[in-house]
């Protein structure tokens, strides 16, 4: 294997982030970034789906026809998720309210489902567990990196404890209202994908088209 | 064993042994993974039930602090609960029914016994059996008198059936505040029902005129009898607001609490 298991681990949280790279699991990115305990609890959840069902369908891959290939990765996957859920209704009541659909929406969660294909299906279980562990990683970075923003300015605090005092609450800060709503979590991420790519130009994709100069007469 | 036909570990072995893509091993691949998902889905499913029932009754008890504005973050839930006075209601008469504890009276299991409950022929809120009796909070002041009374209502709206606690002040006309604990609408639309601002508009509400007729309406205009009978519709979510109309509708007329509350607006209780 080209990897280490280090390298494996370590390589999506920047190098090749499932989120500023490969642009994947967007979706649920908007939605559960506005307080830091919610996406914290949301990376978790990512992190170990993604690890178990690479594990899982790797430890099967073998066996697996290749007419329903994708039909056994999501039951896998499903099975994980509902598991998850379950475990949240039971000791995260609050968060799991806060949550509602999104856990659920792990499921059709493209970082997943793109590990599976990629990677699980190809190699050994425990280097699919690393490769899903970090790929997990690496969205919950990006996921607690745009909370931090969103939270810290939408309402003036971190993990609920206030930092800004709000001007509603006597104080000075007048909280930035578009930081609360899902457009915000697009403007942080496309930032933080102009950050990394001009940090490390080898992440700048190549042009699909080139403008062509025509000699003027 | 020499006949492995009737071996299962051999009949297994001689799947594995496939080729993956042959047609008896897709089929075997499909059950084997179903059966092993279901059984892990349904252990968790089962096992954690117990904890996540202690939760929705604290989620419950929450809400009803909540509905009557006694709820502050970090209050003691159980502390705080225990100024509530549960009560069994019987229904068509108003009165109070001292043949049901209400510590262990269940509501929702009530509703499916053919004893006390009956089968709605008219059924606005879309809940086919109503129970006769329910259990209803009472919250009194320092001298004993009632302040306010929490209801529990529920009707179908959009894609579920919503559960919640309407708050009645002791003139038995004036609402305190409405609130949902359970439901599954749309989040953003209908899901909108949780928001604090939509809630806050049911806050000095009025049930009835001076007529004695049931003017309260949730529409997206204000009915001719005037802006104090009226809450707002959702935005986007028409369905889930026509459900939230006719189940308090339905639960604050005759066949709902109209005879507790006429007991109450007379002082009877």
């Amino acid at each position: 294997m080209a990897q280490t298991r280090k390298e494996m681990l370590t390589d999506p949280l920047v190098d090749n982030n499932p989120i500023t790279l490969q642009v994947l699991g967007i979706c649920s990115a908007l939605a559960v970034t506005t307080s830091l305990e919610v996406a914290l609890v949301m990376s978790l959840a990512v992190i170990f789906v993604t690890g178990f069902a690479s594990m899982f369908i790797s430890i099967i891959r073998n066996h697996i026809p290749s007419s329903i290939r994708i039909i056994v990765q999501m039951v896998i996957i499903a099975s994980l998720v509902i598991v998850v859920d379950q475990f949240l209704k039971a000791f995260a009541f609050e968060i799991s309210k806060t949550l509602s659909v999104f856990v659920g929406l792990i499921i059709t969660n493209c970082i997943v489902m793109g590990r599976a294909e990629a990677f699980a299906m190809k190699n050994p279980p425990v280097a699919s567990f690393i490769d899903g562990v970090g790929n997990g990683l690496g969205y919950g970075l990006i996921l607690m990196l745009v909370a931090v923003i969103r939270e810290l300015f939408g309402s003036g605090s971190l993990f609920g404890v206030t930092i800004l005092q709000t001007v509603n609450n006597g104080g000075w800060y007048v909280p930035n209202g578009l930081l609360l709503l899902p457009p915000s979590a697009f403007f942080i991420i496309g930032l933080i994908i102009w950050a990394f790519r001009s940090w490390k130009p080898a992440q700048v994709e190549e042009r699909e088209y080139k403008i062509q100069v025509v000699d003027a007469h | 064993m020499p006949d492995d036909q009737e071996d299962p570990k051999g009949l297994i072995r001689r799947f594995l042994a496939m080729p993956a893509d042959s047609i008896p091993k897709t089929v075997f691949v499909a059950v084997a993974l179903c059966l092993v998902a279901s059984m892990f889905v349904s252990a968790a499913a089962v096992s954690l039930r117990p904890i996540q029932e202690v939760n929705q009754l604290r989620d419950k008890q929450v809400n009803i602090l909540q509905v009557a504005g006694l709820y502050e973050p970090g209050v003691d839930v159980v502390e705080a609960f225990a100024a509530f006075e549960p009560q069994v209601l019987e229904l068509a008469t108003g009165r109070f029914a001292p043949g049901f504890d209400p510590a262990t009276f269940d509501d929702i299991a009530a509703a499916d016994d053919p004893e006390i409950s009956i089968a709605l022929d008219d059924d606005p809120a879309s809940i086919g059996r109503q129970s006769r009796y329910v259990t209803i909070y009472l919250l009194r002041d320092e001298d004993g008198a009632i302040d306010k009374v929490i209801l529990p209502i529920h009707g179908y709206g959009l894609w579920s059936t919503l559960y919640g606690f309407i708050a009645v002040e002791e003139n038995g006309n004036d609402i305190f505040g409405l609130q949902f604990y359970q439901h599954a609408e749309t989040p953003g639309l209908g899901g909108e029902v949780d928001n604090p601002r939509w809630k806050a508009l049911w806050a000095g509400k009025r049930l009835r005129d001076d007529d004695g007729a049931l003017q309260i309406t949730v529409a997206k205009t204000a009915p001719p009898a005037g802006a104090e009978y009226h809450v707002d519709a959702l935005a986007g979510a028409t369905l889930t607001t026509v459900g939230i109309d006719n189940l308090v509708r339905f639960w604050m007329s005759e066949t709902g609490y109209e005879p507790f509350l006429t007991r109450l607006r007379v002082g009877a209780i």
